[in-house]
């Protein structure tokens, strides 16, 4: 008991060290460069100590389900050498978690509104709405293949790096013919599709996959799920504001 | 008791977000895979203690650091703020804003290093390289490619120059780098870029870029705004294999 609580606390000082250059960044620009006292002391002290207290179980937590549940998952898919379902699986992980992601959903709303202002739909709610939701659906399909092509690299252990460059090849040309409004919208899609709980699943999935398979590196070929998430949706994107 | 509710309301939240994974989970462990799940209690406790985690995380974050660092990000890129430290009435220079790009660099360098999807992917780096890739290292190098891209983001929307010239300049380097870069931190170095943004970056950089278009004259809020995050997962894949360069480079030597 005594030692579990050490470990606890030893976490929450990992956890505060964290923190604390947001609280010495927000501390200095308030009180020496806009020359403001910090309003609501209080509430921000009990904030930080929400925030340190969160990350301290989260951290926990991530050791205790996300990374084992991911890497015996990918350990039993391989074992069982049904590619069909581990496609499947891989594609439904990245649809199902990007779909109701709130930072997407933002992202879109914006979008539409782009979209509305600069003429490319109507000015009415239905039009900007049907417009915001099919784009959400483009990307969450478009992290769902990404998911799937990063699985089919680890399996079949082709090289990254031909991947990478021939999608920024792609984005780079339709950059050129995108309308210049979404542009700016495409290339933050890419950043705001991985949450934070995505993440450790994709990376435990990932490295599970290439440690379980014969001849491929976890280091090498495990990760660079999170790289294809975050290109394909700055390409579907930006082909969805060239098709709509 | 409104702390309660607030905090029911953003534990519902977050169950609201994990839902779709837990039953996707259970959906092919059932039904495909079936097989018992190993330490299927020890597995559960840890679900719950992510679920708590990350929403007393958001709950702080919203009480605390998003609306003060939100007015920061509006107060610095005022023109009353810049104007009041230089002699008024002259036309502003992209130099007359250099507490944002401080500020810019600081609120990312340090939203960075309190990324919980960063904190994970390096932990698990540090697990797979058997302690080659330090944890602090890595988080340290994204860090300063988060920090590095939103100063320079920053100046861009200050500039009005086209955000695809930047884009397809840091697309080259990366591209450059990776013939060069140690082979094994590619694909790490790759993946750097799409964890940094998540939960505590996104919110903080969307108000900054957005506050500098607001302000800035002859920007429009809607094309100028965004992008920022866009500078902010380029940068960290060429400080990661940078990282990774200069580690091998000192080895050699």
């Amino acid at each position: 008991m005594n030692q579990a609580f050490f470990a606890l606390l030893k976490s929450m000082g990992d956890s505060l060290r964290d923190l604390l250059p947001i609280i010495l960044v927000i501390a200095f620009f308030q009180l020496f460069v806009l020359q403001q006292p910090i309003p609501d002391f209080i509430d921000i002290l009990l904030g930080t100590f929400f925030v340190v207290l969160g990350l301290t179980f989260f951290i926990y937590g991530l050791n205790m389900s996300l990374f084992p549940i991911g890497d015996s998952m990918a350990h039993a898919f391989a074992r069982k050498g049904s590619v069909g379902w581990l496609l499947l699986f891989a594609f439904a992980l990245g649809f199902g978690t990007t779909v109701a992601e709130p930072a997407l959903i933002a992202v879109s709303k914006e979008a539409a509104t782009v979209a509305a202002t600069a003429g490319f739909i109507e000015q009415s709610t239905d039009a900007r709405h049907s417009y915001a939701t099919s784009l959400r659906y483009t990307v969450a399909v478009s992290v769902g293949l990404a998911i799937v092509i990063g699985v089919l690299r680890i399996l079949r252990g082709w090289s990254i790096h031909y991947m990478i460059m021939g999608g920024y090849l792609l984005v780079v040309a339709m950059t050129a013919v995108a309308p210049e409004e979404i542009i700016g919208i495409a290339y933050d899609s890419g950043g705001v599709t991985t949450s934070t709980i995505t993440v450790p699943l994709v990376t435990a999935l990932g490295v599970g996959l290439a440690s379980s398979i014969e001849g491929r590196s976890p280091l090498v070929d495990g990760f660079g799920l999170i790289a294809f998430a975050s290109l394909t949706p700055i390409i579907f994107v930006m082909g969805f504001g060239m098709l709509v | 008791m409104e702390l309660l509710s607030e905090i029911t309301h953003s534990l519902y939240l977050t169950v609201y977000d994990v839902l779709p994974i837990v039953l996707i989970i259970f959906f092919f462990q059932l039904l495909v895979i079936r097989r018992r799940i190993a330490n299927l209690q020890r597995v559960l406790v840890g679900f719950v203690y992510v679920v708590i985690g990350l929403s007393l995380f958001l709950l702080g974050l919203e009480k605390a650091l998003f609306p003060l660092g939100r007015i920061m990000a509006e107060q610095l890129t005022s023109p009353a703020f810049i104007l009041s430290s230089e002699q008024a009435l002259r036309s502003l220079h992209w130099q007359d804003y250099y507490w944002v790009y401080l500020f810019a660099f600081a609120i990312g360098f340090s939203t960075t290093v309190a990324e919980p999807a960063l904190i994970a992917v390096a932990i698990k780096a540090n697990q797979v390289s058997a302690g080659t890739i330090s944890v602090q290292g890595l988080r340290t190098a994204v860090a300063l490619g988060v920090a590095l891209g939103i100063s320079l983001g920053s100046y861009r929307i200050i500039t009005g120059l086209p955000l695809h010239y930047f884009i397809i300049s840091g697309y080259l380097i990366v591209v450059l780098q990776t013939f060069f870069a140690p082979r094994m931190i590619v694909p790490l170095a790759y993946d750097s870029g799409g964890v940094t943004t998540s939960t505590v970056t996104v919110p903080l950089v969307t108000a900054l870029g957005l506050g500098l278009a607001e302000s800035v004259p002859g920007r429009n809020a809607l094309i100028d705004g965004f992008g920022l995050i866009a500078f902010a997962s380029l940068f960290p894949m060429i400080t990661v294999m940078a990282y990774a360069q200069l580690a091998a480079f000192r080895a050699r030597h």
